[in-house]
């Protein structure tokens, strides 16, 4: 695939940002009695976003707002790492709507919640489409907006300490990347980031640029809730309606916090050995410290919560362990290796912790509890949601041959061949730690006797179960994903190809 | 100078969110840092005695070499302003919501002291 020749895709980007967009502020037009008119709606607009974003899978392009050319206008690029992420947020979005159908029927103002739903999903299709800086964070704090208020839906005394709490150090994290942009501004006099990125290729890091970068770092991370910026996640994520976790956990912190950094730190600064290591650092830091902190919660989506954090800690880690080889100028292979398990597990957690917390969400409409104490022996009365839970549990507890093994696999191949043997003896571990985590979930919640005020709980029907069991698939076939060739070389190679060929990111978009 | 002044409001706003306990003042320091970060943007535009960027028809007709290069070393940059127009707009989403989950926290638990809003443990 050479980008350079292809100059637009057959599809026109903005749809992508457009068509959420437009369905909410639609949406809300709708009455209460036209409740169900909405639920289509909405269902219709994701599952067409899905559709739209398989058919950009190999496909590269830019899009020139208003035919405004670079750097005069914003522009809008599809490469291999933007449609892996549109593709994340296709599916979970997807499964997390049809979940809702039913779902959201325990609260009032479906349309509302709808409506918020279809700009966190338009802010987040923005962001990983974006080629401009600053256009980057105005949709990441139209996502973040939409997700501080969807995560207080509930109005209770926990969702709305939590949610003060999320936008408290949401916002910080948003001004931290104004201010990034700000000085970015300043030094370069460019907001496209092909041309910042040509700037500071010319003239080097200087201390301004130095400090914009740790300001990017720490502004991601916050979104990212990579470990010493955490403290909010394990609190905002519980506490929002189970579809909405399943967003949050799922794709909002990847292509918010991940996503994001990745692309400012390899496309627009360049690796170095110390972004590197401080990549590998927070990864390690992050993996470790949250499947510590989830073994020991009773609150079903609690622990979730911070098993997010931990598999996370995977993500960045591999993507930094790439990051540091190529800085070091050593064999791209192996970099290439790391990123790749990096990206893959980005791909599989955004199906199965969704998964995870659409069950955990199926569990709580039936039995009313989220405290796996006062729960036990739901196996009989849940068939659905127990077989689904098992798949998901042994996915992300990296058993064979369900998805999450393969990533992890690569990881530790990755880190092996790097000769970093402690990072690989750190991955098995916590992946150990997982696999306790989640046999403590199925033993409190699925086996065990069943409470008596229990008894008359029943499974949940139609779109719920048509939602699990569709991710259910997926984290069953998505091990298919590296193992046949072809499938591998037009989603997840392109999207490591772009991490890896780093600051030839600015001659791409700059030629096309 | 000016620069670490604004830098100094930056730093005041951020003290201000993580020590405070009254959730209306955590409120404010947020958006002291964020007017901090806006008048950042706002200076790297200024010049000091620089005209509007705007070159009006009389301009045009007297030579356009002429009127571009005596323009671009007097106006100012115009790029930070619309940053800053969009910033302030998206800051008004943000603190709407913001005190208005501080109002519907106050209707529940009857304080603005976060250290009495613990109820999330763990």
């Amino acid at each position: 695939m050479s980008p350079s020749t292809t100059l637009g895709t057959s599809i026109p980007l903005p749809v992508f940002v457009a068509v959420p967009l437009v369905t909410a502020f639609l949406l809300p037009i709708f009455s209460r009695k036209g409740k169900t008119g909405a639920t289509v709606l909405a269902n219709l607009a994701t599952v067409s976003l899905l559709v739209l974003a398989v058919a950009s899978v190999g496909q590269s392009g830019v899009y020139e707002i208003g035919k405004w050319s670079i750097p005069l206008g914003i522009n809008l690029v599809l490469d291999g790492l933007s449609s892996l992420l549109l593709l994340a947020i296709g599916v979970v979005s997807t499964a997390a709507m049809l979940f809702s159908a039913r779902y959201m029927e325990q609260y009032t103002a479906k349309a509302k919640y709808l409506s918020l739903f279809m700009l966190m999903v338009a802010g987040m299709n923005g962001v990983v489409l974006s080629g401009d800086i600053f256009n980057l964070f105005v949709f990441l704090e139209i996502a973040s907006i939409a997700s501080y208020a969807l995560v207080g839906f509930g109005c209770e005394y926990e969702e709305l300490e939590a949610s003060f709490k999320y936008m408290v150090l949401g916002s910080i994290g948003s001004i931290f990347v104004l201010f990034g942009v700000a000085l970015v501004y300043g030094n370069t006099g460019s907001l496209n980031m092909a041309y910042i990125s040509k700037a500071i290729q010319s003239s080097g890091l200087n201390a301004g640029l130095g400090f914009a970068l740790c300001l990017f770092i720490a502004g991601f991370g916050l979104k990212a809730a990579l470990v010493p910026f955490h403290a909010w996640l394990p609190d905002a994520h519980p506490s929002a309606p189970a579809p909405i976790s399943a967003m949050l956990s799922g794709v909002l912190i990847k292509a918010l916090g991940v996503y994001a950094l990745t692309r400012v730190v390899f496309n627009v600064f360049g690796i170095s050995i110390s972004t590197g290591w401080l990549l590998i650092v927070l990864g390690l830091l992050s993996m470790v410290a949250g499947a510590f902190l989830a073994i020991g919660q009773w609150d079903l989506k609690r622990l979730m919560a911070y098993s997010s954090i931990s598999q996370l800690g995977y993500v960045v880690l591999g993507i930094g362990l790439g990051g540091l080889i190529i800085a070091r100028g050593g064999n791209l292979a192996w970099a290439s290796l790391a990123i790749l398990g990096g990206l893959f597990h980005l791909l599989n957690h955004a199906v199965y912790k969704s998964l995870l917390f659409l069950t955990s969400g199926s569990v709580e409409m039936s039995t009313g509890t989220r405290q796996m104490r006062q729960m036990g022996g739901l196996a009989e009365k849940m068939p659905v949601t127990r077989a689904t839970c098992i798949i998901a549990s042994a996915s992300i507890a990296g058993i064979p041959p369900f998805s999450g093994f393969w990533s992890k696999l690569i990881l530790v191949v990755a880190a092996i061949q790097a000769h970093f043997y402690w990072v690989a003896a750190i991955i098995v571990f916590v992946s150990l730690c997982t696999l306790i985590m989640y046999l403590k979930v199925q033993r409190y919640v699925f086996l065990g006797e069943l409470p008596e005020n229990l008894q008359q709980t029943k499974e949940n029907k139609n779109s719920m179960l048509v939602a699990m069991i569709f991710l259910a698939c997926l984290c069953v076939l998505m091990g298919l994903l590296v193992i046949v060739p072809s499938l591998r070389s037009h989603i997840l190679d392109p999207a490591v190809k772009v991490l890896t060929d780093g600051l030839e990111y600015s001659t791409k978009i700059i030629n096309m | 100078m000016l620069y670490a002044l604004c830098f100094l409001l930056f730093v005041i706003g951020l003290y201000c969110a993580v020590v405070k306990k009254n959730m209306v003042k955590i409120v404010i320091g947020i958006m002291v840092m964020e007017y901090a970060v806006n008048l950042f943007l706002i200076m790297l535009g200024y010049r000091i005695g620089g005209i509007a960027p705007i070159i009006d028809r009389g301009q045009l007709e007297s030579g356009t070499n002429q009127i571009t290069t005596a323009f671009l070393s007097s106006s100012v940059d115009p790029l930070p302003q619309a940053l800053v127009l969009t910033a302030i707009v998206i800051s008004l989403g943000s603190l709407a919501l913001m005190i208005s989950i501080c109002i519907r926290t106050y209707e529940k638990y009857g304080t603005f002291d976060i250290t009495e809003i613990r109820r999330l443990r763990g």
